[in-house]
């Protein structure tokens, strides 16, 4: 399986990457690459083969439903370019 | 033509857990923005995200209520999409292998029918932030405390036909969820959410119509305001030459009317897979067990009993059953009073009326089902009339006394039996009265019926209402004749 330069900028808008223009044809190729390998795989037979959650053969572990954290909004909002009465600000989204 | 509705409702439901479901942060509601939200919840790099049982523990007894398979093992995955209120970027949820299959819920309709509503399956997941856009100079404010929530998410097979069956299917969720415990049901607070889907069909066609889905609609109220305000757009669309074209209406309550979304492209691309950050859970048979046994009576259930050992009609039944307050109210009036008929029809018709008229819940209620039973007893051994029983009621209610007893004593509302004193007051009455007297004597004998009714009136009021209307009927009607 290829993937063309549409396929390419659909991805990757989805993903919110930019690529440049001169990538384009440096990506596809890389992409496509993947899935041959992918495609080869494709042709295993898996009938009857449970599909792999997670490479390691362990279950969730649970947590006690008790509230351990303490207010850090203070500590944490330094981090943010913007926040205004103890809200984060970004960019207007419209519905 | 003739039209059929077909409808499936997503209803998500906020779980009663302390904390979060992948942190220990709060979830209690209305605290400061961003102060129940911590690195876990922010999505920070490094953080792993470890189940909360108590989520888990919920969601099956909800399937366990909704006779679902509960498979032995459940995955959790990644649903990618960018907004300011999710900040990892994805939302942990399920798809392949949710926590509860297949099941179903029989529900009771107004006229007395039951539905049965297949149940596709239920997922865990995890609320999103909230975004505030109001004006922050052109920006929008996030509020993360919600991040994280858990939430069980309940997706129904179209088996509805009209907003009246949608609405009594949430209504069904509502009281289950609430019997259990597992959530507090508080459409208002958002923790009961519903999205329905809508399309429609000519009568008897097999093939299902392009469907809308309508969001935001968290009222019981407006789901059937909204169900039914789609029904009629998409019906005059099509018969109109149109075609209804798939996509996410908003329901406006204010306008009473749906209106499309923004086209939403790639809106449907979620990239889910499995989630790297958690592992497979596993439930055994033992554990699933367990939590069937301490599963409390449920809904269905109850109005079983209540129709088949206390011979109560089904709209009775449904009505006491819809809350698991208002039916351990009535199950201990019933105790206490031991007639379930006239404790039904207490329950359902002046408690309830009052309840209404100041817009209060069971729980709220002021008279205690003690109370309640109390003054039925004095109904049922002949203490006091129907018409005084109401002002004891009354009185109970405004918290003049404490029991019908004190009630009935202070306010001398004990009905007269004894008939000696009943023909006093009739002959006070008659004496007082000589022209209707007069009237009622020289009347066609088919035209007195409705002219004693005076009489009676002037009786009752003449001895407070405690005269036993049988008594006085009688009486007075011997005495009329002269």
């Amino acid at each position: 399986m290829t993937i063309n330069a549409e396929d390419l900028h659909k991805v990757a808008h989805l993903a919110r990457l930019s690529i440049e223009p001169e990538a384009t044809e440096r990506y596809t190729q890389a992409l496509s690459s993947i899935l041959s390998l992918v495609d080869e795989m494709q042709a295993v037979p898996t009938d009857g083969v449970q599909p792999m959650a997670h490479p390691m053969d362990a279950t969730q572990r649970l947590r006690i439903d008790e509230v351990t954290e303490t207010n850090q909004r203070e500590t944490l909002q330094r981090l943010a370019p913007a926040t205004e009465k103890g809200l984060y600000l970004v960019p207007r989204v419209v519905e | 033509m003739q039209w059929e509705a077909v409808i499936g409702l997503e209803v998500h439901v906020q779980l009663a857990t302390q904390s979060k479901i992948f942190s220990g942060s709060s979830i209690a509601f209305g605290a400061e923005p961003n102060t129940q939200a911590n690195v876990i919840d922010l999505g920070m790099p490094g953080v792993l995200p470890v189940l909360n049982e108590k989520a888990v523990e919920m969601a099956i007894k909800f399937g366990l209520a909704v006779h679902a398979e509960i498979p032995e093992r459940s995955v959790f995955e990644r649903k990618n999409y960018f907004y300011p209120d999710l900040p990892k970027g994805y939302q942990t949820s399920q798809m392949a292998e949710p926590i509860v299959g297949l099941g179903y819920l029989d529900i009771p309709l107004e006229d007395g029918g039951i539905k049965r509503v297949r149940i596709h399956h239920a997922h865990l997941e995890e609320d999103a932030g909230k975004s505030l856009h109001e004006d922050f100079h052109g920006m929008t404010g996030v509020d993360l405390n919600r991040a994280g929530t858990p939430l069980l998410e309940i997706v129904s097979e179209p088996d509805m036909n009209s907003a009246r069956e949608a609405v009594a299917y949430l209504k069904a969720i509502h009281a289950i969820v609430t019997y259990l415990g597992i959530s507090d049901g508080n459409m208002a607070e958002g923790s009961l959410r519903c999205d329905a889907n809508v399309s429609v069909r000519p009568k008897g066609q097999e093939k299902l119509g392009t469907r809308c889905e309508i969001k935001n609609v968290n009222s019981f109220r407006f789901v059937e305001k909204a169900i039914n305000h789609e029904i009629q757009r998409q019906i005059e669309l099509i018969e109109d030459g149109g075609r209804v074209i798939q996509q996410t209406r908003l329901y406006d309550p204010d306008l009473d009317e749906t209106r499309a979304m923004r086209s939403k492209e790639e809106a449907n691309d979620y990239r889910y897979f499995p989630c790297p950050d958690l592992l497979p859970v596993e439930l055994d048979e033992a554990y699933i067990q367990h939590l069937k046994e301490t599963l409390p009576e449920l809904p269905e259930q109850k109005r079983q009993r209540f129709t088949e050992q206390l011979g109560l009609s089904a709209y009775d039944a449904g009505v006491l059953s819809s809350s698991r307050a208002l039916a351990e109210y009535f199950d201990r009036v019933v105790e206490l009073s031991g007639d379930a008929k006239l404790a039904a029809n207490w329950v359902t018709g002046e408690l309830s009326a009052q309840l209404n008229r100041e817009g209060i819940e069971i729980e709220q209620a002021p008279v205690a089902p003690e109370q309640l039973a109390g003054l039925l007893k004095r109904l049922q051994d002949d203490t006091i009339n129907g018409k005084a029983a109401k002002q004891v009621f009354a009185a109970l209610w405004a918290g003049e006394g404490h029991t019908a007893d004190e009630i009935i004593e202070a306010k001398g509302l004990k009905q007269v039996t004894d008939t000696g004193a009943i023909e006093a007051v009739i002959d006070e009455v008659l004496a007082a009265n000589p022209a209707q007297v007069e009237q009622y004597r020289a009347a066609e004998p088919e035209k007195r019926g409705k002219m004693v009714g005076f009489f009676v009136g002037q009786v009752m009021k003449a001895s407070k209402g405690t005269a036993n209307p049988q008594a006085v009927n009688q009486l007075l009607a011997k005495k009329l004749e002269g």
